[in-house]
Parts: C-alpha cells; structure tokens; sequence
C-alpha cells in the first residue's frame, strides 16, 4: 500500500513495528512503532503518558515527511 | 534414525490464537498433532524429536533475543534437520519460519527447510537461505505442503541431489545450476519464439527479476501547510463495522469521515483486524490511527489539515494484488482530494 500512494505522487511515510517486512515491501520512509497490537500506544502508561509517546511517533513521521530520503530510510530515535 | 526438530507458532502449539501471541520460546516436552503430522510423512525414516514454538508477536518484537533461545533448543538436541512452519500467508510467522531457518543453518550448521505461501513477506527475505516449501495461502494447503517439505528434508539430510525449484516445489532461491539440455540453445530459442508467435505456451529460461521499487518523492517543503491523510492496514473501522470488513483476507477497504472527530474511543471504534490482540485497539483505536494526535496538532499549527477522511483495511493474509488495487484506488482519490502526504500505520 505504502508504495503505491508513493507511486501516486504521495510522500508517504510508514509507521509499523516490524521493520524488515516494511524494507521487503518497499516502503520509502519508516518510522518503528511500539508493538504490533499497539503501534502507536503503550497501554501499561497513563493516558496523558501515552499520548505524549505518541505524539513523539507522530512528530517524527511529520519530521520524515519534511525531510528528503535518497532511498529506503528507517528514522530511527 | 534421522532427528528432526520441528519449528511452529503459538497457535499451532495449541497455546492460544493472537491473545497468546506475546508468548516467549518454550520447547514442548510432548509433540504437538502438526508436529505428528509431519513425522507420518516420513514413514519412520526420521523422527520428530523435539517442536519448539514461539508467539509470533514476541519473536517479531524481540528477534535476537528469541533467535537465541529457539537456537540454544534446537542445538540441544542434535538434530539433523530443522523444519520451520509451514506459515502459509501469516507474515509474522512466515517471518519468523524463515528466519529460524536460515539461522539454523548459517550459525549452527544444520540444515533446514520451511515452508511458506509465495507472497508472505519471509519467503523474499529467507528464500537464498534456506529451502522455503511453496505452498497455498492458508491452512488448506497443510495436506500438499507437508508431504513436499518431508521429502525434501529427507533428500537434504541424505545429501541427495536437489532438483529445480519447480521439480522439488520450493521457492526459487536464486541459484543457477549447470545443466545439460537435450538441445542446444539456438534450437531452443526458436522453438519459443514460434511458440510465441502461435500464441502457444513457452516458457523463459531466465525470468526477468521483478524490481518493483518506488523511487521516494520529494520532502514536503512546509508541513504546516500540507493536507496531511491518514491510511492504514491495521483494520480501524467505526464501532460495529459498518462496511462488513473480514478480519482476514480482507475483500475491500473503508473510507470513513472523521470530521469533528478528536479522539477514537471505545465507544465509537473499533478494530476488525484478526491478526493481531484486538484487546488495545478496541480500547483506544488512537493507539494504531493517532486522530488525537493529528487533531492537536492541526489545533496548533503544526500540520496544515487532517484529510476529511482515512481510508482503513485488514493487511491480515490480504493478497498483494488486492492491497495494491486497494492503495491504487485511495491513491488516486487522495490525489483528487488535494492531499499532499500520507501517514500510514500498520500493525
């Protein structure tokens, strides 16, 4: 799916927490996430904990998205 | 007798389905019936000697950790070879299959062999390193995959010669092998052009590797501007699952509007995905599309707008050519909707 937004003009970035299968597929720029089940969550924090977790994911796929990717490109911390 | 150590998932341990997927490697003192299964296709020329099994959420969460376990099992008991799976289209598992396999062989020295449905993402990453079984894309095709997989394992272990990918049934591995053929080239090529141009069948000798990679686009200059959509394959649908999708092998996706949504909860979404424990997604659908999150930030500037709608499917077992149709379709309505980028989650 991530390739074809990107082969529709989209830059598209990829927030999963199985990496290699993210690189198999082609996606262009990943983001690792949490856990399957929850990528973008941790359920043992408080909501307000949680959500600042999250926010950092989501600051970091925005971040990914500004920035220019020759290839495959894992943001990693 | 010839000793095999035989690989699989929770829940072909009989553990449990996707609530027991966090489960570390343990080696099972009694053989699971999968594991007898395999052994009757040796007809007593190899036994099944231990099954080791894993949770397919742990061993994708924690990898090296579990590889070390799973191999510290398996060289315990001295096996000639290792069988992992068949995963068919489980992508963890077959993920997990393959790694284990090729594992095996590369720091142990064992042979191995798995088995694996062609589309599952571990057959292109494992496929030259170990001896990856084609089989069907579900637990239909145990009856065809577990008579092809013992047969080659005992071929491997006996140092038999290995025929063709398609003689033996595994996926090919990308190895060439010298050849005679009973006519020489020139004969041969012809032969196929006229079959070609009588519309009849031929077949290739040298297959064109499929490189389907997607060049990057350009950063988005200004984010702060940018109508931003959210997409994802992990099966986020309104509470009851209005547009029916199946939490496997999904048929179809949703486009669902979330205008003056600020935040998923238990009362208004859900997952219908199968692949995964729909236990924390239930509670907070945040936690696998983040509408809070982009809410807040498009409240303070930080992105332009939220797109009027996401787009959602199950990725569980789905084939690739209906995720491709699928993305083709939301692509080209993003597009039309003056989208400028993509964040896509998947579980």
């Amino acid at each position: 799916m991530v390739k074809e937004m990107e082969r529709a003009g989209l830059p598209t970035v990829h927030m999963c927490t199985v990496v290699p299968i993210s690189l198999t597929v082609g996606a262009n720029r990943i983001v690792p996430a949490i856990a399957i089940p929850h990528p973008l969550g941790n359920p043992v924090l408080d909501h307000e904990e949680e959500k600042k977790l999250r926010r950092g994911l989501v600051e970091k796929a925005l971040k990914s998205l500004e920035t220019e990717v020759d290839g495959q490109t894992v943001f990693e911390d | 007798m010839i000793k095999i150590v035989h690989y699989i998932n929770q829940f072909y341990a009989g553990v449990g389905g996707e609530d027991k997927a966090d489960v570390g490697p343990e080696k099972m003192a009694t053989i699971p019936p999968i594991s007898n299964a395999l052994k009757a296709q040796f007809k007593g020329e190899a036994d099944v000697v231990a099954t080791v099994y894993c949770g397919d959420s742990y061993f994708a969460e924690n990898t090296e950790a579990a590889l070390e376990s799973i191999l510290a099992y398996i060289e315990e008991e001295k096996p000639d070879l290792v069988v992992t799976g068949p995963a068919f289209n489980a992508g963890r598992y077959g993920v997990a299959a393959g790694n284990i396999a090729a594992a095996v062989t590369e720091k142990l020295g064992i042979k191995s062999i798995s088995g694996m449905y062609i589309e599952n993402p571990g057959a292109d990453m494992f496929k030259g390193k170990t001896y990856i079984v084609s089989t069907r894309n579900s637990a239909v095709g145990m009856k065809d995959a577990l008579p092809l997989m013992a047969k080659l394992a005992l071929k491997l272990v006996k140092g038999e010669e290995i025929g063709s990918a398609e003689e033996e049934g595994y996926i090919s591995r990308g190895v060439r092998v010298p050849v005679w053929e009973k006519e020489r080239g020139a004969r041969r090529a012809v032969n196929m052009l006229l079959n070609k141009l009588n519309g009849e069948e031929y077949i290739t000798e040298f297959p064109m590797p499929m490189f389907d990679k997607v060049d990057p686009n350009a950063a988005i200059k200004d984010i702060t501007k940018a109508k931003v959509a959210l997409v994802t394959s992990g099966g986020i649908v309104p509470k009851g699952n209005p547009d029916h999708i199946e939490s496997s092998s999904a048929s179809h996706y949703g486009k669902y509007d979330i205008d003056g949504v600020s935040d998923l909860t238990a009362e208004t979404f859900q997952t219908a995905h199968g692949g995964y424990d729909p236990v924390y997604a239930n509670d907070d659908a945040d936690r696998v599309l983040p509408v809070d999150i982009m809410r807040d930030l498009e409240k303070e500037g930080k992105i332009g707008k939220l797109h009027r709608y996401y787009y959602s499917t199950v990725g569980n077992g789905t084939s690739v050519a209906n995720s491709k149709k699928y993305a083709e379709e939301i692509a080209k309505e993003l597009v039309a909707d003056g989208v400028d980028a993509v964040i896509l989650t998947s579980t």
